[in-house]
């Protein structure tokens, strides 16, 4: 992961695919968001969504490890060159998350995260918070689901740029 | 039994919620090892997975994914509200905020205000509910924060 201080606005990064499964769909569902169209396949043919969907927390969670995988994959890269890299921090939280389109059994979702701001912290001089447009896509190209998250991320310590 | 009469009326329906209102979505204990299997599958940052990790992390502890809490809550707003409601889903999230570290052993109280109730003008059959989720936890400080609309079934779709 690059330093905060190297990252550029309008970076966009495709963060792999994920089928979902009917199991894994379910068992997500039973634990957090059981309702019928998230649980129940009979009822689900029926109801709303016309089929069983993942709860929209599943999708977006599923979202997080995409992000996460990506993340140490460029991690271990770096280390292996010998390069130095970032450390990712927390989240402290997300705007404008949609959910426009079900994800139903069997759906592959491509999941992409873009750059769109930053802002340096007076509290934290160490990190930087990180603004991301972050979606997902089904195999017909359809959106299912953006969010504009916020994330921590390491500055350089050997810059010292105000931004 | 319950008869199908008896549940219509406990049915929690669109004109059933008034703005101002506060619901109480109960208390959710978070163990270590729901934390960790949560982000086992789908947040392993160390900070959610090893005790050692996270104490030497930004976040000064083991703490739970944010979504495992964001997912947590809507359990307790199934639970205390949906599971016998006319709810259509929701369409989305305005915002949520992940105020402080959840960590092993948290004790979350949750609630509910409905913020505004507005009839859909283009589907006749339903109407959005807007509410603020809030959670704070067993030392009465605020972790978690979300904004968001429901749809719900009108009982009166006229």
């Amino acid at each position: 992961m690059q330093f905060f201080d190297d990252i550029e606005i309008g970076t966009a990064e495709d963060l792999g695919s994920h089928v979902f499964k009917k199991d894994e769909i379910i068992s997500f569902a039973r634990q957090f968001d059981p309702q019928p169209f998230h649980v129940n396949e009979d009822l689900a043919h029926t109801g709303l969504f016309g089929g069983l969907c993942a709860s929209g927390w599943h999708t977006t969670s599923v979202w997080m490890r995409k992000m996460v995988d990506f993340r140490n994959a460029d991690i271990e890269q770096r280390r292996k060159d010998g390069r130095k890299f970032a450390r990712l921090g927390p989240s402290p939280g997300f705007e404008n998350l949609k959910w426009l389109n079900p994800v139903y059994v069997g759906d592959r979702i491509s999941f992409r995260s873009k750059v769109i701001g930053k802002r340096t912290l007076s509290s934290r001089p160490e990190w930087g918070l990180l603004f991301l447009l972050n979606d997902g896509l089904n195999q017909h190209g359809d959106l299912v689901f953006s969010f504009e998250g916020r994330v921590f991320v390491e500055r350089d310590p050997d810059r010292k740029i105000t931004i | 039994m319950t008869d199908v009469n008896t549940r219509a009326t406990q049915c929690r329906m669109f004109e059933d919620f008034e703005t101002g209102t506060v619901f109480d979505l109960g208390e959710r204990t978070v163990s270590k090892e729901e934390i960790i299997a949560f982000a086992s599958l789908y947040d392993p940052q160390p900070f959610h997975l090893d005790e050692e990790a996270g104490n030497q992390s930004i976040l000064g502890g083991l703490a739970a994914s944010g979504w495992h809490t964001s997912s947590m809550m809507m359990r307790m707003f199934y639970d205390a509200l949906l599971t016998y409601s006319s709810s259509l889903g929701a369409p989305g999230i305005d915002r949520v905020s992940w105020l402080k570290p959840v960590r092993a052993g948290d004790r979350l109280s949750g609630s509910m205000k409905v913020l505004e109730t507005r009839a859909s003008n283009s589907k006749p059959e339903l109407g959005f509910v807007r509410f603020l989720m809030r959670a704070e936890n067993q030392h009465g400080v605020p972790v978690y924060e979300q904004t968001f609309s429901m749809m719900f079934g009108k009982r009166d779709a006229g």
